[in-house]
């Protein structure tokens, strides 16, 4: 049973000390729980989109931000009514908050392309990405943590925590450089950049209804060749960004299989003769898991900012990479659609996290 | 009053790091001096920066005319030059300046604004405290580069001077922290208004920005050294990617390691890398110095690791027991 989960770094936080209250009076039940979760979440998501719109705003009309200076002022002045951004600005924002409910963020300016084709086009890279970078912080991140609790106070796991730190340290554009001056320019073992090579990209292009998941595409075309192609290619970008989270990991297992280390249970199993390394692997283990959901979550709004960074330094066509392009064109209505998505991303993944905790866990419910 | 002046003197003797020090065994005791080693290095070579470095930060050329691009560590240039033919020692030097600067503002105003409204939103409760903790927590889930990036946009149009630079730089990284000051402290607060010394000093009659400031407010700050430490290596890794991302200042206004490491990306994939490990690792030495002094500090200063500890040990089955009993 999940009932011995143990210190977890992440107190549940609503807020509000009153609703609490009342979710404890009423014994606390489950739906009751995901519907406050479902309320709480609505003004944070209406915050960060009228957020994302007032600093947008804050520019100037994006006709103007993108195209000013370029275009005699007549002609600015004609888009600019065509766009509609010389209605009044609550007119705008209440439209805003429409195309927000409806998916539809408008065209961009610099490719005019739908915003939300972008997105998805985009989005499914970076979603790619940040799947990569989570298997690398599991690999890494989970043995590791066992490895470091098992040896606690020894030398490994001095090691190993200070490891964890220097994760943490190093920033991930750096990491990033780092992997590709060692791994592609020195050792010329892994490609510099990009998702798959010129052949591979020809090949997974021809692929009907593509997904944009590169290694979904590449399962498809079943070519051997490309999914080696795009697995390589991933190998450096999944390690830049995962490392972060592995360091992360690391320390909440190696606290996490300490504290279930001490738990009754384990202390009975010692007792009975069973080894200490199979403590760690078999009793201890399991419930130190749970935590890591929740800190997945937390990391989420972390992965997607670093997702941006890894993106410039690989040529990682995803958001991240759209986001600074379009920013440096200064073409506001895509980074407003952009960023909008990303915010609401995290918000939702939160929500999620939290009910996925309260499953596992029912006494997070209160 | 008097429970105000008798804890005053603990208040502070928590802030040197003296008492950390001597507080501290073993290894952690290690940790927490290499650390602060690192911090005081970083802080006078950001102040030492006119006398240390070689060149100017945008130096080109000196008496023996313009300096090689793209030399190799070595000679004249101990860390060799840039494409663009800066010395690479001297921006790194030069870069720890900027950071400091960057680390002081931001941290400086963020811990303003958010202890204020902490403890205006705490202490008043009401329809403004939830508006303000609804605030706080979107902007708290925000992803903290995203809306960095997006402030610096509005602050600078992205790219400018030495001051206007720091500034967008220091107050985008404001607005990411001021949630979490203001969490903390207005949950010290409400949790102070309900004790009875502020009771007694309403009865006696002070004034609500007596009650606030001296009473409550005191009280409130024990953990903000703790969140300072982790904010000022957040800082820097903003800075940095703001820099990386092209958002930061210009090289002719001031060095940033983090524009540095933009310029070096060409370059990495032609072999050429002094450019870009040299002001990495000045980041990464940074980032580390104020993270093992943070980590240290952190398990020191607060009880329920320390209970913790207790707890797990004795559970443990390393016969360090002792070991950890000392470390109380």
């Amino acid at each position: 049973m999940m009932t011995t989960t143990s210190i977890s770094e992440t107190p549940a936080e609503t807020g509000e000390p009153d609703q609490k209250a009342r979710a404890t009076r009423s014994g606390g039940g489950f739906a009751r729980y995901v519907a406050v979760r479902l309320v709480l979440i609505i003004p944070t998501v209406f915050i960060l989109v009228s957020m994302v719109f007032i600093l947008m705003r804050l520019i100037g009309d994006p006709i103007t931000a993108a195209l000013g200076g370029k275009l005699p002022p007549d002609q600015l002045q004609e888009r600019i009514h065509a766009a509609g951004y010389d209605r009044p600005i609550i007119v705008q924002y209440l439209e805003y908050l429409g195309q927000v409910l409806t998916g539809n963020f408008g065209s961009t300016i610099s490719t005019n392309k739908p915003v939300s084709e972008v997105i998805l086009t985009y989005g499914a890279a970076t979603l790619e990405l940040v799947v990569y970078s989570l298997v690398v912080a599991f690999i890494v991140g989970v043995p590791l943590g066992m490895l470091a609790a098992y040896l606690r106070d020894k030398w490994p796991d001095a090691v190993l925590r200070v490891t964890a730190i220097l994760f943490y340290a190093t920033p991930i554009f750096f990491a990033g450089l780092l992997l590709k001056l060692i791994f592609a320019v020195w050792l010329n073992i892994l490609p510099v950049n990009g998702r798959a090579s010129i052949g591979a990209s020809i090949e997974l292009g021809n692929v009907s209804s593509p997904t944009n998941i590169y290694l979904i595409d590449a399962f498809r075309t079943g070519n051997s060749e490309v999914i080696g192609d795009v697995l390589l290619h991933a190998v450096l970008p999944g390690i830049a960004l995962g490392l972060l989270t592995a360091g992360i990991f690391l320390r909440l297992i190696r606290l996490n299989v300490i504290g279930t280390l001490g738990q009754d249970y384990v202390d009975a199993a010692r007792s009975r003769g069973v080894k200490e390394l199979r403590l760690v692997r078999k009793h201890a283990y399991k419930p130190a898991l749970v935590p890591i959901i929740t800190v997945i979550g937390l990391q989420i709004a972390l992965l997607l900012g670093g997702a941006v960074l890894t993106e410039t330094v690989f040529e990682w066509r995803g958001l991240g990479y759209a986001l600074v392009e379009f920013l440096k064109a200064r073409d506001f209505v895509a980074v407003q659609g952009i960023v909008t998505l990303l915010a609401v991303i995290v918000a939702v993944t939160n929500f999620v996290v939290d009910i996925v905790a309260a499953i596992i866990d029912p006494r997070v419910r209160y | 009053m008097s429970s105000v002046l008798a804890l005053k003197p603990g208040w502070v003797s928590r802030l040197p790091v003296v008492k950390q020090v001597k507080q501290s065994v073993g290894w952690q005791r290690g940790m927490l001096i290499t650390g602060l080693a690192i911090i005081g290095l970083f802080i006078l070579t950001a102040i030492f920066a006119p006398l240390v470095a070689p060149y100017g930060y945008s130096q080109l050329l000196d008496k023996n005319g313009y300096f090689d691009h793209a030399a190799p560590p070595g000679g004249a240039h101990l860390l060799g030059t840039t494409v663009g033919g800066y010395d690479v020692l001297s921006r790194v030097i030069w870069g720890s300046q900027t950071a400091l600067l960057v680390i002081i503002i931001a941290v400086t105003l963020s811990i303003f604004a958010g202890v204020l409204l902490g403890l205006i939103s705490g202490y008043f409760g009401g329809w403004f405290d939830r508006i303000l903790v609804v605030i706080a927590d979107a902007v708290y889930a925000f992803p903290s580069l995203l809306l960095a990036i997006v402030m610096s946009i509005v602050i600078s149009g992205g790219q400018s001077s030495l001051i206007g630079g720091l500034l967008s730089a220091s107050i985008s990284i404001t607005v990411v922290f001021i949630p979490q000051y203001f969490r903390v402290v207005r949950a010290e607060t409400v949790r102070m208004k309900a004790e009875a010394f502020v009771e007694s000093a309403k009865v006696i009659g002070a004034s609500n920005r007596r009650v606030m400031f001296r009473h409550v407010l005191r009280n409130s700050t024990r953990t903000l050294p703790l969140i300072l430490t982790l904010n000022a290596s957040e800082a820097i890794m903003t800075l940095a990617a703001l820099g990386f991302l092209g958002f930061g200042i210009e090289p002719t206004s001031a060095a940033e390691w983090g524009y540095d490491l933009n310029k070096s990306i060409a370059d990495v994939a032609a072999g050429i890398w002094w450019t870009a490990v040299f002001p990495g690792v000045a980041i990464v030495l940074v980032v580390l110095g104020v993270t093992l002094v943070g980590e240290s500090m952190n398990d020191l200063a607060d009880p329920r690791l320390r209970t913790r500890h207790r707890a797990l040990s004795s559970g443990a089955a390393t016969g360090e027991v002792d070991k950890l009993e000392e470390d109380l």
